[in-house]
């Protein structure tokens, strides 16, 4: 086999990975852990427990200055400037014609907005926001100095405060705090991609295994667990959330990725407002779906989607639902054939499944959706 | 990682167990760790004529689908039918519970091109 790991970067957790007997593959750039102990254990312990993924390749932007604000709204689709300080929010960033340059997380610090983008796009990003940021605004790479784990798992939260205090067991979905400057930085937010409740834990790389090592311990009565990449695609995929490159990229728009949500055409301007507008006055052609496949075949990225034979779609993302105990995928088809509960086809290597239109989330029983319970009135 | 030393390999990282007129296959204890967990296997309906080193079937792991290879051409007399409800034999037990087809010999002469223990190891070992 070749030797292709030479030229990839490593996290600061690399050493845990390989002590822990982990799979490394190459992913975006990055020697990453694929798996440690299966890909199906790893998947069920995050849904019935909790579990510990290394996302350090995610890469880290920081907008400062006095424009930061408007400027990060300016350059994403969903509202960020006149959020609270301590709210995280989901976004699509988008191109002049409405196709998607990245998907990602605006953390509202202060004046200032932290970008977390896909590792695969960060090159990429940080060309595109430098290329059109203001005077007003400084735009910083954090990305090497900085490392994350998400603990993520109906005992997440266990986990998170025993380390963190009630600060972290108060926070709500989608909100964060920090602590500590310099190299004591972190940054907690109640966020995940998983469908689980959970936590991203955020900090500079010279405190990495410092914090994993915290972590595992904080863990261990919960019976903490570290989780790969694999486990990482199975949950995301079973909540229908997209992956950038497979169900989003340059030639997808978030009005047809079901991402409309996040697209707030009410804001004055944004990159993409007027294509977007555009393309929700003339209608959808296509719309990204979910699927559940009757048998046990699993589709695959490119498997044509067909209904009574005739070719509607593609499937984008595809694999086991491994809490669902059914194959699970996600298509672009024609508008006519994605409304719930559409009976369609999938063709995986000649043969045909039978599937149907599902609404996402596919799988509806994470922890995510949980309603908080108050500790005091 | 296991590799007995009674059967017989091939390069596709199938393993053979020659029973009398009869070879029983699957795959090794490498290629179950390489795939990872297995979902699904497509296997050929008893009857069906093998031919050596043409694809006979596939199998699903959570993350890749692969070609099954036979190692030997004939006709399939019987098929490992338990692992449609327990996939997971194949990662849990490759060369016992895991086995998936096996095949009348047509042609014994084939057995020779297989690869012995050793010579399989060997392979293994330029991967590594």
């Amino acid at each position: 086999m070749l030797d292709t790991t030479s030229t990839l970067k490593r996290t600061p957790f690399y050493a845990r990975h390989t002590a822990l007997g982990a799979k490394m593959v190459p992913f975006a750039g990055f020697e990453m852990p694929i798996q440690y102990e299966g890909i199906v254990s790893e998947h069920r312990a995050v849904r019935g427990g909790v579990g510990v993924f290394d996302v350090s390749h995610m890469g880290e932007i920081r907008l400062t200055g006095s424009g930061a604000r408007a400027y990060a709204n300016r350059l994403v689709t969903n509202q960020v400037d006149l959020v609270p300080d301590g709210k995280a929010v989901y976004t699509p960033m988008c191109l002049d014609h409405g196709g998607i340059v990245d998907d990602l997380l605006v953390y509202a610090t202060g004046e200032d907005r932290l970008l977390v983008v896909n590792a695969a796009n960060f090159e990429k990003d940080l060309a595109w926001v430098r290329e059109h940021a203001p005077r007003d605004v400084e735009v910083l790479d954090e990305n090497e100095e900085t490392a994350q784990l998400a603990v993520q798992g109906p005992r997440a939260e266990d986990v998170v405060t025993r380390l963190y205090g009630d600060r972290a067991k108060d926070l709500e979905f989608y909100t964060f705090f920090e602590e500590g400057s310099g190299e004591d930085w972190t940054l907690v937010s109640r966020t995940g991609y998983t469908g689980e409740d959970g936590f991203e834990i955020y900090v500079r790389a010279s405190r990495a295994l410092v914090t994993w090592d915290r972590v595992f311990e904080a863990g261990a009565p919960a019976l903490i667990r570290p989780i790969g990449l694999g486990a990482r695609d199975t949950l995301r995929l079973e909540m229908g959330y997209c992956l950038y490159g497979n169900d989003i990229d340059e030639t997808t728009n978030p009005l047809e990725a079901g991402l409309g949500w996040t697209v707030r055409l009410d804001k004055p301007e944004f990159i993409g407002k007027d294509a977007l507008v555009g393309i929700q006055k003339s209608g959808l052609p296509r719309k990204l779906v979910g699927l559940v496949l009757d048998g046990a075949r699993i589709a695959r990225q490119g498997s044509e989607v067909t209904a009574q034979g005739q070719p509607v779609g593609t499937v984008t993302s595809g694999s086991m639902g491994i809490s669902l105990g059914k194959p699970v995928a996600m298509a672009y088809t024609r508008i006519d054939n994605a409304g719930t509960g559409t009976k369609l086809e999938v063709r995986t290597r000649g043969t045909e499944s039978p599937a149907q239109v599902v609404a996402r989330p596919m799988y509806r029983a994470g922890s995510v959706r949980a309603p908080k319970p108050r500790r005091n009135p | 990682m296991k590799v007995p030393r009674e059967l017989k390999y091939t390069k596709e990282h199938e393993w053979v167990r020659v029973r009398g007129e009869e070879a029983e296959v699957g795959i090794t204890d490498f290629a179950q760790g390489e795939l990872g967990d297995v979902v699904f296997v497509e296997l050929p309906a008893v009857g069906t004529k093998l031919s050596q080193m043409k694809s006979f079937g596939t199998i699903d792991a959570v993350k890749t689908v692969s070609d099954l290879f036979a190692p030997v051409s004939g006709e399939v007399s019987a098929v490992n039918t338990e692992l449609k409800e327990n996939p997971a034999f194949i990662n849990q037990s490759p060369y016992e519970k895991g086995w998936m087809v096996r095949i009348k010999i047509a042609n014994k002469a084939e057995l020779d091109s297989l690869l012995t223990a050793e010579a399989y190891e060997k392979a293994l070992g330029a991967h590594a």
